[in-house]
């Protein structure tokens, strides 16, 4: 695997809207992990809580939006509460999120869940399920 | 005493039994939790994008509504809470959202009221001591596994009633009942709230790292105040069960349920029956039904 | 005090750590008067406490006790130990301290330091000195070298003082040392100069939830495995974990526990902990040759003269896995203590289920001196470490004429730079004393001029 990074691809707009929208500094974060340590979504992940602001840092947001990772954080609250320089990751998380629904559509199109889980699920897991998954 | 108190949309349909052990627990201690004239839904989840400002409309209007009856919010359901509590906070702290939504909504509103988790009011209101002379039955037998999840604690910074690492208020209500707390690692590890609606297999996992230390720590049953985390805990322990071998599926009670049963309410409207892994044998066994 | 007395050619030093006990040996070697104050009974500091020490993995004592005892001899240095410096008023020439020094309920001047009344007191309490790894008697010494090796009676602990019973310790001394109604006494020192190195101390692991420390017994912080591994420690330099007495065959090192946190800990880096973790996941594995020692790190801070080489040596010699990733959370199951960490090298998040787990704190700086720097007017960092007058070029002196730091009271230090820093400090004084004693300024002969 090869990066190529330049002066337009560190800088890019994407990023800038993801920083804007979160309202979090991207490089605040120095990569240490504890975010990915105690993430209790993290087994699921295909790339862990501090990749994705890495791979942001470096203006590769394509892997970013391509990984299951965003879509399995559960806005817990977890890496934010433990963060050493205060990075809420959750925030960055739904940022990203929003951004591609809003270019690609829906996560998930709530009509088309099997009917046996909208019978069962709380109301609770419609709506912010809808909140996460739809634009 | 009478408090405004917010239900929710899930105590209203499917955690009736939550909101009824509330409320009648709550009479018997003196309380009078009085639902809000006008409610809606408050999201359900605090929107986390920095301008998601109409999201935030929603449950300030609920706080704008208890503010005219009163200084105070009860809330039983810890999500609600969390939505509740911060977007308050955001009304008291954050001037250039404040006018903004006050405008959206025409109201007038700086964040006044007080929103209260009903563990909250136990605690500082009746006090563990006199919750704990209230009690009826005995529930020395019994082992119970607090468990907080996330919306109850995080971020600290904002929630903040209770040390996030070292929460205690579920472990004092547990003992003022005359329970023993069931000592588990997991008790704020998060159940996998929504990400059940996108990827059952991944929330099935999270469950279970709690349902099995708290099994293991040798309780009987485990409480909770989110109808999520209820929901999340107690609805795949069968296949739990069937997918790792030797796991013993644990009754989930809501908060609410326990302390009505520990006044020695009568329990036909608290639902009991609607869990699905019942809880009423091991009541029964402990004489508590 | 009159300008034109002649000012007072003698140094008090506050703390009796090695960059205390270095500054007064150079001063006093070079003839002039040493005042050298520490609260705790004996000197040494934390060095005393120490092991091995890294690159070199010098046995602490060995290079530590020449000096003490050397300190503890010195002609020119007066050692007030159990004490502290209560006032300073005065200015540079001409400083007059009040210390005062706490009752030890035992006469130090016909104490022999025969040791009896320890080994027969019946009253154990945990060692602090020993990180409440061990435990000591209700009267004791800091260690069996301690200098002065007298005993102090802590009356804390002590069922004569708690309970009015006992007094078994006056029965046994042979000198009739002991002394129940000793009161604590109040001395004036006069001195021209004062250097401050009351060192250091750890960052309060509790405010770290996550980690367990104070609830999980085998989650210990580095002195308290610094302890485990001393000859002279509660174990015998034998590795036995709190809770069970039994040798631990996994180990896990957690570095940067409270350091480079500005949201939730201290922001800075406190700079000797990786070499120490790597020195304790190397004396571990010389010490328990089937174990295992994992090290999560954010960087590995291995700077200094051979230290880098010294990291090698922990990972090639000694198979010691780092593992990249700060951890988030320990806790018990079992008997196990399970760390939840990361890697972000292979980019998978990490479970280790160990038999113990070492914390290395920040270096935080004691709270009392905060109380010294007030009495002085010297200021201070956010965090309480004082400040020289300029981080650059004037790294011991202060605002104040006459003050000067030396050691791990200004920010963390490992020995090598706390022992050049005391030299230093001892230089600002020694300059001082020179001038004042009338030593000629001027260069009296031209160098090199009867070779031409
Ligand atoms: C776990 C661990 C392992 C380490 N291993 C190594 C190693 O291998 N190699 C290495 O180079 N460094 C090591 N260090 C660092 C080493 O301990 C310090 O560099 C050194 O102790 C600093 O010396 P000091 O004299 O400045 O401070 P200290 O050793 O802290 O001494 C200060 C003295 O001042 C006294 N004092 C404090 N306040 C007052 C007061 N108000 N009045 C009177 N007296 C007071 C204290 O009691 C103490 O005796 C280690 C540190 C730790 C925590
Ligand atoms: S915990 Fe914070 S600083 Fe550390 S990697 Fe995660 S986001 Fe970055
Ligand atoms: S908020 Fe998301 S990324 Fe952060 S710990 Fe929770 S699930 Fe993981
Ligand atoms: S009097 Fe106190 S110090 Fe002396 S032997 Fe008894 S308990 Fe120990
Ligand atoms: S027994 Fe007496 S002389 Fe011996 S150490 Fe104790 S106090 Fe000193
Ligand atoms: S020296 Fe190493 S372990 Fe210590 S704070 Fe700095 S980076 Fe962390
Ligand atoms: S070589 Fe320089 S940059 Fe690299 S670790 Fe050493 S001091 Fe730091």
């Amino acid at each position: 695997m090869r990066i190529q990074l330049s002066a337009t691809k560190v800088h890019n707009d994407f990023i800038r809207k993801v920083e804007d929208m979160s309202g979090q500094d991207l490089l605040k974060c120095y990569q240490c992990g504890e975010c990915s340590a105690g993430c209790p979504a993290a087994f699921a992940m295909d790339i862990l809580p501090n990749q994705v602001i890495r791979l942001l840092q470096l203006g590769e947001h394509e892997a970013v939006l391509k990984s299951k990772t965003i879509w399995l954080c559960a806005a817990c609250q977890q890496c934010y509460t433990r963060c050493p320089k205060g990075v809420d990751l959750s925030r960055i998380m739904e940022a990203v999120r929003d951004l591609l629904m809003l270019e690609h559509g829906d996560r998930i199109v709530i009509e088309k869940l099997p009917a046996e889980t909208l019978a069962e699920f709380p109301q609770q897991a419609f709506i912010s399920g809808f909140r996460k998954y739809t634009a | 005493m009478r408090i405004p108190y917010y239900p929710g949309c899930t105590l209203s349909t499917k955690a009736k039994g939550f909101d009824q052990a509330a409320r009648q627990s709550f009479a018997a201690l003196g309380i009078e939790l009085a639902e809000l004239k006008t409610w809606n839904c408050c999201g359900a989840t605090f929107p986390l994008s920095r301008d998601n400002l109409l999201d935030l409309a929603g449950p300030v209007r609920n706080l704008v509504s208890a503010a005219a009856e009163g200084d105070k919010l009860a809330v039983a359901c810890s999500t609600c809470f969390n939505v509740l509590k911060r977007s308050n906070l955001v009304m008291r702290n954050e001037e250039d959202k404040r006018e903004k939504i006050n405008f959206f909504i025409e109201a007038d509103y700086a964040g006044s009221v007080q929103v209260l988790h009903l563990l909250e009011i136990l605690r500082d209101e009746v006090g563990w001591d006199n919750l704990a002379k209230a009690v009826k039955k005995n529930l020395a037998d019994l082992s119970v596994a607090p468990y907080y999840g996330c919306m109850f604690l995080r971020p600290p910074k904002e929630m903040g009633f209770d040390d996030h690492e070292n929460p205690q208020i579920l472990e004092n209500f547990i003992r003022a009942l005359g329970a023993q707390v069931a000592d588990y690692p997991h008790r704020a590890e998060c159940c996998g709230n929504y990400i059940a609606a996108f990827d059952l297999e991944t929330t099935r996992e999270m469950s279970y790292l709690i349902l099995a230390s708290a099994r293991k720590a040798g309780a009987d049953l485990i409480v909770t105040s989110c109808p999520l985390c209820q929901f999340n805990l107690d609805r795949w322990q069968q296949d739990l069960a069937m997918k790792h071998g030797g796991f013993r599926p644990i009754p989930v009670l809501y908060d609410t349920q326990l302390l009505g049963i520990a006044l020695g309410l009568d329990t036909t409207t608290f639902d009991l029956d609607k869990h699905y892994v019942d809880p009423r044998p091991v009541l029964a066994e402990k004489g508590l039904i | 005090m009159a300008e034109h007395e002649t000012p007072i050619t003698r140094v008090l030093i506050i703390g009796a750590g090695i960059a205390g006990i270095q500054a007064a040996l150079d001063i006093a070697n070079s003839g002039y008067e040493v005042v050298l104050v520490e609260k705790e009974p004996s000197i040494g500091g934390r060095m005393l406490q120490l092991s091995e020490t890294f690159p070199t993995l010098d046995c602490a004592q060995c290079i530590l006790t020449p000096r003490t005892v050397e300190a503890g001899h010195h002609e020119r240095i007066r050692l007030m130990t159990f004490s502290e410096v209560t006032d300073i008023t005065g200015d540079i020439g001409h400083f007059t301290v009040t210390v005062q020094r706490k009752p030890a309920s035992v006469n130090w001047d016909v104490c022999t330091g025969c040791g009896l009344c320890q080994e027969k007191c019946p009253t154990k309490v945990a060692s602090p000195f020993d990180r409440a790894m061990g435990k000591r008697k209700a009267i004791y010494t800091l260690s069996p070298q301690a200098v002065p090796n007298k005993p102090v009676i802590d009356r804390e602990a002590c069922t004569w003082f708690t309970r009015g019973k006992c007094r078994l310790c006056e029965k046994v001394c042979p000198v009739h040392a002991i002394d129940y109604e000793q009161q604590a006494t109040t001395t004036q020192v006069e001195v021209g100069a004062v250097i401050i190195a009351t060192g250091y101390t750890l960052y309060s692991l509790q405010n770290l939830g996550e980690y367990g420390y104070g609830k999980i017994p085998d989650v210990v912080d580095g002195l308290a495995f610094e302890r485990l591994l001393s000859a002279s420690g509660p174990t015998a330099g034998k590795v036995r974990r709190p809770s069970d007495g039994k040798e631990p065959k996994q180990v896990v090192f957690i570095q940067c526990a409270g350091s480079r946190a500005p949201e939730t800990a201290m922001p800075y880096c406190s700079k000797i902990c990786c070499m120490y973790t790597a020195k304790h996941a190397m004396l571990y594995k010389h010490r328990v040759h089937d174990g295992t020692a994992y090290v999560f790190y954010i960087d590995v801070r291995a700077a200094g003269k051979r230290y880098e080489e010294f990291y090698h040596r922990a990972t090639e010699e000694d198979r010691v896995i780092y593992v990249r990733g700060k951890v988030a959370r320990v806790f018990r199951d079992g008997d196990q203590v399970v760390v939840w960490g990361a890697d972000t090298l292979s980019g998978a998040s990490v479970e280790v289920a160990a038999d113990m787990v070492v914390l290395a704190p920040a270096m935080v700086p004691h709270p009392e001196t905060q109380r010294l720097a007030e009495m002085l007017g010297i200021p201070a960092n956010e965090y309480g470490f004082l400040l020289p007058l300029d981080d650059n070029i004037l790294p011991v002196e202060t605002t104040r004429p006459g003050v000067f730091l030396a050691g791990a009271v200004t920010s963390p230090k490992d020995i090598p730079e706390t022992v050049a820093q005391a030299s230093a400090a001892a230089a600002k004084v020694l300059s001082l004393f020179a001038q004042w004693s009338g030593v000629p300024q001027a260069m009296e002969t031209p160098v090199g001029a009867e070779a031409s």
